[in-house]
């Protein structure tokens, strides 16, 4: 077989389910701990962020009206393909300078919580919900509502693992999510838009960002169509202009460590309004 | 029967004035703390007024910085102390018993909430009072079953809460935020509204009845300064507020950066939604409940009504009969069903808001009672032909005033009522079960109420999307602001 070079891929931000460039026109340079350029990342700005808040606004209501059996079997599919492409994602974390078995630890480890999650999907709800047995003849009852569109700073220095922690229990729970991957170790967040891409999860639900934190993290917390912000960081100052930036429209503001989440339904309820309906009972 | 017409008749003039001499004030009052009295460090009262007379009614304690942090430790001391190692069965028995004193008492502080905050006292006797007491019977009860609040995980307090409260349900207030705190195994130190403290200080004489560890509950009454300086108190560990969403959001800026976990219950902008197929004449009675309940003083409040078209003059021909009816007057006449407004500050608020509505195009009706001439009052008000745009559709009036809009298709009315930076609560009037299912989903607000409104039960979550807070208070759910959730 005659030699050919090899076709390098293009990294790319993943917009309502369509890869562009950053508006900007901007990158930056990953490299490893040899010093060799492993790929340009698209530099993300803050109209790329408007833009993908506009995307996850135009998913959400749909989202959170698909059938929670749907969103379960839609996720289970993210597993699917996450798993076909195993080998690519433990790459990918080794040139980013993971050891071949952490990586291969972490992928596993990824796709199972893949599948746990899309388990939660048609289940939460019976657990978290309630019949509150008022005094007056009404039936009263309180549910569990997606909150809309939630903005996701993934931990830093936690590549696949840490950012499907972070967005399974958004998803999951019926909201579509702006995730900012980790700035040093993005590349297998972008792949993980190529799954999510392939796995019919609606365009806009999962909207996937790489770029700045300092320069991305203020139009996340500001924005006024964002209703919910997840910050995996320990920088008090992070958490702290969150909360700040995240008053003027009163953003759900949930912090969390610099870590992947452990698994757990509680923090599909961080991402989630309690509706309380009343119904009069009689003739 | 010429004698019954004589009750039927809404308009009669003779009161049935409530008899005021349960009520025992004193001239002064000083703050509550670490089980006892103490006068303010800096000798500071002010006034409690009568907003039905104008006339005063006791001065109040101002507290400072010094004594909201003797407060706080006082909170502190007992949480490290007897209250912190008390098992949660003992809690919930002192809980119980508190219920049980309110209940013996309700009277008493309906005339004294009737009193100092000018509500009717057929609302502060019927609904405030034996929520009050529900509210902490229902909590009372929690106090050694959190662990099965939380499903698969394990619960623990969190130590100090600082509680801040409105005026418009004063005592109600007070329970919402004290009773799931202490069933969580929590301390408190709690700021009424400066011109509302009359009835949560007499409750603390009740704590001491029931035999409550001092320092566990702990008043200090003041204006914004006390609350500020007792919200960012840095050993408080919860902070629980309710008011209005400008001073939610910049308790969230200032709480930034801290180790405090903090609910925010806020404004509300609801909308009824009235649609062709509704029993009208219920409709009509449910919404002059909910806007001129608590003379429109209510954060759940409906006061945007959607009419669709083809009942639209029928409704409101049917609202201007009935709010002619409605009798305004003497609080503490059990007559009458629109107090006194609360303050002189909030009747300004209105009268700002609804000229600002005229200005702006909508059409002016009230019902033409004659209003007494002391204090402070508003008559029941309609603002017709109201755009989504106007500020009077946009913003909380918290007064007897509802803005009227008609709209032709479910879809339109679904946009009109979730187009406000609020999401509280909501009303849906319909005989078709499936519709008000639809549309009760569709509404982005915490509490929805269809063919009814303003119920309210401790076992309820309460609580708003959006700009309208974060959080809830009532029923399994308003127990999660009080704990640590552990893995």
């Amino acid at each position: 077989m005659e030699d050919r070079s090899v076709i390098k891929k293009t990294y790319k931000l993943f917009i309502g389910g369509k890869f562009p460039r950053s508006e900007s026109g901007r990158t930056y340079r990953l490299v490893n701990g040899e010093g060799d350029v492993i790929c340009n990342v698209s530099q993300a700005s803050k109209k790329d962020v408007r833009n993908a808040v506009v995307e996850g606004r135009g998913a959400a209501k749909g989202w959170g009206d698909t059938s929670a059996f749907l969103r379960s079997q839609i996720i289970y599919r993210i597993a699917e393909m996450l798993e076909s492409r195993f080998v690519q994602f433990v790459q990918e974390l080794t040139s980013e300078g993971v050891s071949p078995e952490v990586a291969a630890r972490e992928v596993s480890e990824a796709i199972d919580l893949v599948v746990h999650y899309a388990g939660w999907c048609d289940k939460y709800q019976a657990l978290f919900s309630s019949v509150n047995p008022v005094s007056s003849p009404h039936y009263n009852m309180s549910t569990q509502e997606a909150m809309g569109v939630v903005a996701v700073v993934a931990p830093e220095e936690s590549s696949l693992l840490g950012v499907l922690s972070a967005i399974l229990p958004v998803i999951v729970g019926g909201n579509s999510c702006v995730l900012l991957a980790s700035y040093m170790m993005p590349v297998s967040a972008i792949t993980l838009a190529e799954v999510v891409a392939t796995s019919d999860v609606p365009a806009g639900v999962v909207n996937i960002l790489t770029g700045m934190r300092s320069e991305l993290l203020p139009v996340m917390a500001s924005h006024m169509d964002v209703n919910a912000l997840l910050l995996c960081s320990g920088e008090i100052e992070e958490r702290k202009l969150a909360r700040e930036l995240g008053a003027e429209n009163l953003k759900r503001v949930i912090l969390r460590d610099d870590a992947a989440l452990h698994q757990s339904p509680y923090h599909i309820l961080d991402f989630q309004e309690v509706k309380t309906t009343w119904h009069p009972i009689g003739q | 029967m010429s004698d019954f017409s004589k009750f039927t008749d809404s308009n009669n003039d003779e009161a049935a004035l409530e008899n005021t001499s349960l009520v025992d004030l004193r001239e002064r009052y000083d703050l509550y703390i670490d089980g006892g009295w103490l006068a303010p460090e800096e000798g500071e009262y002010m006034d409690t007024i009568n907003p039905a007379t104008g006339k005063k009614l006791a001065e109040v304690a101002v507290a400072s910085v010094g004594d909201v942090d003797l407060a706080v430790q006082a909170a502190r001391s007992a949480y490290e102390g007897e209250w912190g190692y008390m098992s949660g069965l003992e809690r919930g028995k002192l809980l119980f018993r508190l219920a049980r004193l309110i209940q013996e008492r309700s009277r008493e502080f309906a005339v004294l909430e009737t009193l100092d905050g000018g509500k009717p006292i057929r609302e502060s006797r019927d609904i405030d009072l034996p929520l009050v007491a529900s509210h902490f019977f229902y909590h009372a009860g929690w106090a050694d079953k959190l662990e099965f609040a939380f499903p698969g995980r394990s619960v623990r307090s969190l130590g100090v809460c600082a509680q801040v409260i409105p005026w418009n349900f004063p005592l109600l207030m007070a329970a919402w935020k004290i009773a799931p705190a202490l069933a969580c195994g929590n301390t408190v130190v709690l700021k009424p509204a400066e011109t509302t403290s009359l009835s949560v200080l007499r409750l603390m004489d009740l704590f001491e009845e029931a035999g409550f560890p001092p320092g566990v509950v702990n008043i200090v009454t003041g204006a914004e300064e006390t609350g500020k300086s007792l919200l960012n108190h840095p050993d408080v560990d919860k902070v629980a507020f309710t008011g209005s969403t400008e001073v939610g959001k910049e308790i969230q800026r200032q709480l930034a950066g801290t180790h405090k976990r903090f609910t925010l219950e806020l404004g509300g902008k609801a909308a009824q939604i009235v649609f062709e197929d509704a029993a009208i004449d219920q409709a009509v009675e449910g919404v002059i409940n909910g806007i001129f309940f608590n003379q429109g003083h209510v954060c759940c409040a409906g006061s945007r009504l959607l009419v669709q078209e083809g009942v639209y003059q029928e409704v409101v021909d049917k609202l201007k009969e009935r709010m002619n009816q409605l009798v305004i007057g003497d609080p503490l006449d059990k007559n009458t069903d629109i107090g006194a407004i609360h303050s002189s500050q909030q009747l300004a608020r209105i009268s700002e808001l609804v000229a600002c509505g005229e200005a702006e195009g909508c059409e002016l009706w009230d019902s033409g009672q004659e209003l007494p001439k002391e204090g402070s009052w508003y008559r029941p008000t309609l603002l017709l032909d109201c755009a989504q745009s106007h500020r009077v559709v946009q913003e909380e009036i918290f007064g007897p005033v509802l803005t009227v809009q008609s709209f032709r298709t479910p879809q339109e009315a679904i946009d009109k009522a979730n187009n406000t930076p609020y999401g509280l609560s909501g009303g849906v009037w319909t005989d078709k079960g499936a519709k008000s299912f639809s549309i009760t989903s569709e509404i982005r607000a915490g509490v929805l109420w269809a063919n009814t409104f303003n119920k309210l039960d401790p076992c309820s979550p309460f609580g708003g999307y959006k700009e309208s807070g974060i959080g809830r208070e009532g029923g399994v759910h308003g127990l999660a602001p009080y704990v640590e959730i552990g893995f």
